[in-house]
């Protein structure tokens, strides 16, 4: 079948007014939220929906694991996106370094978020606990062996110790902590150490560390809280609570500062269209309901103090953490990936 | 008569075209010129070298591999018959619907302590733990050459089949003539004669180990496009990370440029259109084993083996995926494919004809640039896409508010046409290859007869060129269809709201390593890939007619 050339014409031209309508049609259907995402979908819909139930307005989420900061900056006060909820908190800091986070002085956020987890500015809030844990086989190493982040330096764990590459976000924080703690020399030589104690090079992710303690490959791994809970709740690969029943776990220092937290959190787009929802969503996302189901849903802690815990998490026990401020944190992160550059943490 | 082909449509059209597609590229390399930190002492007193030496590595390997795996497979299929032979004709390219990080993910679980071949091993015997034996680690550099060199293969052997396939018998029988036997048959005709189309299959994939980076990171392999991530993500420095980028781009370009002037010397051009049938040595006995076993190994290991892994989670874990309304992932993955595939092809076919009806060096460069796209790692392309993007609605939005007092706001960003675009920007190098290497082997006189009888350059396109070079469009569209299928960073990125593939729901399950969930989506995958692959080999078997009853 041969088209003519008219038919051809008009073919083009309706496929060119349905690429520039459909974005103009989304755009002014009016009750909406518009979310950029570092979290997986399917972690944050359940609470999304029922925000949707509650309140009417449609939230649409876009996930991507990078370059949201640069989309959002190129697409610049054109930007359907009203929300950017993170997985970790660098990218908070990147955000309003960026200017792309607007400040939000809202009554509820204030008394939800807790002020070290949120922006001195309140362009980000924190809105998700987790604590970096050490984990150890039960069979083979003594429990109250290992108290504080600085054991993991002694030389007689050599060829014990399993964790992540350091240049992984959770692990920098961490050392950002420590050269918190003790200085950038110190910590050089702590993170010295405990290459040296490595049983194999860094890979996987937390819950890979895990395994291979179950495994034998190593005694001791580092790992974020909700990883535990992971593994100890499995459903659907039931292996996975074996290896999480074979593991000791251990809040570190909590006869001093206590132990490193870090957070998942979110901001509003600093050229927000839907600015009122978006506020809606983010008190919505700090407040009880949601702070319990967000974190239960992840194995995390609330930020909401008094928000109880989920029975989950309750049962591998309760911890003092690190105060430190999260903005303390962030400044300190170049030095962290320098430092473990240096001591060749790979 | 130069000014003339300066002003023709077509030379225009060429150079505009490669100006749009290779924008992302350029802004990319404008982002490197930003005013940063100095990232530079700092890698190189640390682990820049470290880089460096896993990617060369890396690439040394998976070429080796994949040059020997790809043109085995082809020489034995096109020369030889064998039973078994016209299923592993098309079976040997499924492997590439595999997205190497999935196989990476389902070897893992495979082959680790945990997993059944280890623990039958224990059980064999009698090891208590992980001390008592020695079992080589998956998780290596040598691990991710095994996986890459698994899935990136049948791009060596469809392009070295394609160029086996078109070349002359007579040629062949020359050689034979002249007393040379099988081996050096191949080695002094018909390995020279198919080079051009071997090198852009191993260019190919090698550009794609390049710029891996699921398996590289899962594997902790530091490479080069790790570091590029690191320094973005972790040291937080985008121009830094344009820098690296900038540096890998160079490498690339330098690399494709020594082949090519390799192979200056050598142009080989089709004289005649006579195609009888291909010789083809009759295997019995032994020499059959051997060669089911050459074509079965690949095949085996590349789809059959992890295929299984992920049947049996599919089987358990199908409730999650069908929840989600798996046939709109489906529907999505095959239209966003077919369309980038499509809109490739015809781009691809306009800029190199645009080469070839233009003298101009412009015109040729503008052709060869426009594909560049593809020296670049997915994820930092992708900001690359954004930027030229958003330009554009911007400077429309900002038109139209000074002339009409009304704001368009976006009218690219975060549509299908965006990752359309974005889709052809990165995956035009494999059609613009292919197409070449099929009009490389046309003689010009063929042009200049069509013209001297009054054809103008697009009627000689479509009723001369065009057929004789389908098997090589055929080729690109399936190699584009299945790339798209599998392309993750850019689509995460810059796909609509609410908007999902096979590729972008399997990650979002494979990214927190809960590989069950993500089992039956990256299954699809590959079977969505299935029927463009038969199809093709089927085209490709047709595309040589005297071929046909072998």
């Amino acid at each position: 079948m041969e088209y003519t050339l008219m038919t051809r014409i008009k073919i083009y031209l309706l496929t060119a007014l349905i690429v520039i309508c459909v974005p103009i049609s989304s755009a002014l259907a009016a009750n909406e939220v518009n979310i950029y995402s570092y979290r997986q979908a399917f972690l944050i819909r359940p609470f999304l929906d029922q925000f949707t139930e509650e309140t009417g307005i449609a939230v649409n989420v876009v996930y991507a694991k990078k370059g949201i900061l640069q989309r959002l900056q190129q697409e610049g006060e054109n930007t359907r996106a009203d929300l950017v909820l993170t997985a970790g908190f660098s990218r908070l800091k990147a955000l309003k370094e960026a200017g792309l986070l607007q400040p939000v002085s809202s009554g509820p956020l204030k008394e939800n978020v807790p002020k070290r987890y949120r922006d001195p500015e309140n362009e980000w809030f924190g809105l998700t606990l987790r604590s970096r844990i050490i984990a150890y086989s039960k069979a083979r190493v003594p429990a109250g062996a290992l108290r504080r982040y600085e054991d993991l330096a002694d030389p007689k764990w050599k060829g014990k110790i399993c964790v992540r590459t350091g240049s992984h976000y959770y692990n920098r924080a961490l050392v950002a902590s420590m050269v918190s703690a003790h200085g950038e020399a110190k910590t050089e030589a702590w993170v010295r150490g405990l290459v040296a104690n490595f049983a194999r090079k860094p890979q996987g992710n937390d819950r890979a560390q895990a395994k291979a303690v179950f495994e034998g490959v190593c005694d001791i791994a580092i790992m974020n809280t909700y990883y535990f809970g992971k593994m100890k709740f499995n459903k659907k690969q039931p292996g996975q609570r074996e290896w999480a029943a074979s593991l000791g776990i251990v809040f570190p220092n909590q006869g001093d500062r206590g132990a490193h937290v870090n957070v998942s959190g979110a901001g509003i787009v600093k050229h927000a269209k839907n600015r009122e929802n978006a506020v809606h969503l983010l008190e919505f996302l700090s407040d009880e309901f949601a702070q319990k189901m967000y974190a239960a849903r992840n194995y995390e802690y609330p930020v909401k103090d008094g928000v109880g815990w989920s029975d989950e998490v309750k049962s591998w026990g309760e911890f003092k953490a690190d105060d430190l401020a999260l903005v303390e944190l962030f400044k300190l992160g170049p030095t962290a990936q320098r430092v473990i550059d240096r001591a060749d943490w790979r | 008569m130069h000014l003339r082909a300066w002003f023709d449509g077509w030379s225009i059209g060429t150079v505009v075209l490669a100006i749009i597609l290779v924008s992302p590229v350029v802004a990319l390399v404008g982002l490197a010129f930003l005013p940063t930190e100095n990232i530079w002492p700092h890698l190189v007193s640390t682990v820049l070298w470290r880089y460096i030496f896993n990617t060369l590595v890396l690439m040394a390997g998976v070429g080796v591999a994949i040059l020997f795996g790809g043109v085995c497979t082809a020489w034995v299929i096109t020369m030889c018959r064998f039973p078994g032979r016209r299923i592993f004709e098309w079976a040997l390219l499924i492997p590439m619907a595999m997205p190497a990080y999935v196989i990476a993910y389902a070897y893992t679980d495979l082959l680790e302590y945990a997993g059944p071949v280890q623990k039958m091993l224990r059980g064999l015997f009698g090891w208590q733990s992980s001390r008592d034996y020695w079992f080589p680690d998956i998780r290596t550099i040598g691990g991710a050459i095994l996986m890459m060199s698994l899935v990136l293969y049948p791009y060596v052997y469809l392009l070295s089949r394609a160029g086996f396939l078109s070349q002359s018998v007579s040629v062949l029988e020359a050689s034979r003539l002249l007393g040379h036997g099988p081996w050096r048959t191949f080695w002094k005709v018909a390995m020279p004669l198919a080079r051009p189309a071997i090198a852009v299959g191993v260019a190919l994939a090698l550009m794609e180990t390049l710029n891996d980076f699921g398996t590289t990171d899962y594997f902790a392999v530091q490479t080069f496009t790790v570091g590029i991530y690191n320094t973005w993500l972790g040291m937080n420095s985008l121009p830094g990370a344009a820098q690296l980028s900038t540096v890998l781009l160079i490498f690339v370009l330098v690399l494709i440029g020594i082949e090519r002037a390799g192979r200056r010397q050598q142009r080989f051009h089709e004289t005649a259109g006579r195609h009888a049938p291909l010789p083809g040595y009759r295997l019995t006995g032994i020499r059959a084993v051997a060669a089911i076993v050459i074509c079965a190994t690949p095949l085996i290991f590349g789809f059959v083996v992890p295929a299984f892994v992920l049947g049996g989670y599919a089987l358990e874990h199908y409730q999650t995926t069908l929840d989600n309304n798996f046939l709109r992932l489906v529907e999505n993955s095959i239209l966003l494919s077919a369309g980038a595939a499509g809109l490739a092809l015809l781009i691809a076919l306009f800029l190199n004809y645009g080469a070839r009806l233009s003298g101009t060096v412009i015109v040729r460069v503008a052709s060869r640039f426009a594909s560049i796209g593809y020296a670049v790692p997915g994820a930092v392309l992708a900001v690359g896409v954004v930027m030229p993007v958003a330009w554009f609605d911007n400077a429309v939005d900002g038109f139209s508010r000074a002339v009409f007092g009304a704001s368009t706001g976006l009218i690219l960003s975060g549509t299908v046409a965006a990752l359309l675009f974005a889709y052809v920007v990165r995956f035009l190098a494999v059609s613009h290859g292919t197409i070449e290497s099929g009009l490389s082997r046309i003689t010009p006189s063929m042009d200049d007869a069509a013209r001297n009888l009054g054809a103008t350059g697009l009627a000689t396109l479509r009723r001369v060129h065009f057929p004789m070079i389908r098997g090589s469009a055929l080729t690109a569209v399936l190699l584009v269809f299945v790339e798209t299928m599998k392309e993750l960073p850019m689509t995460l990125l810059l796909r609509p709201f609410n908007f999902d593939t096979l590729a972008t729901f399997a990650y979002q399950y494979a990214s927190d390593e809960q590989i069950e969930e993500a089992a039956l989506a990256a299954l699809a995958i590959v079977f969505t890939g299935l029927g463009p692959v038969l199809l093709l080999s089927l085209a490709i078997r047709r595309s040589r007619p005297a071929h046909q009853n072998v």
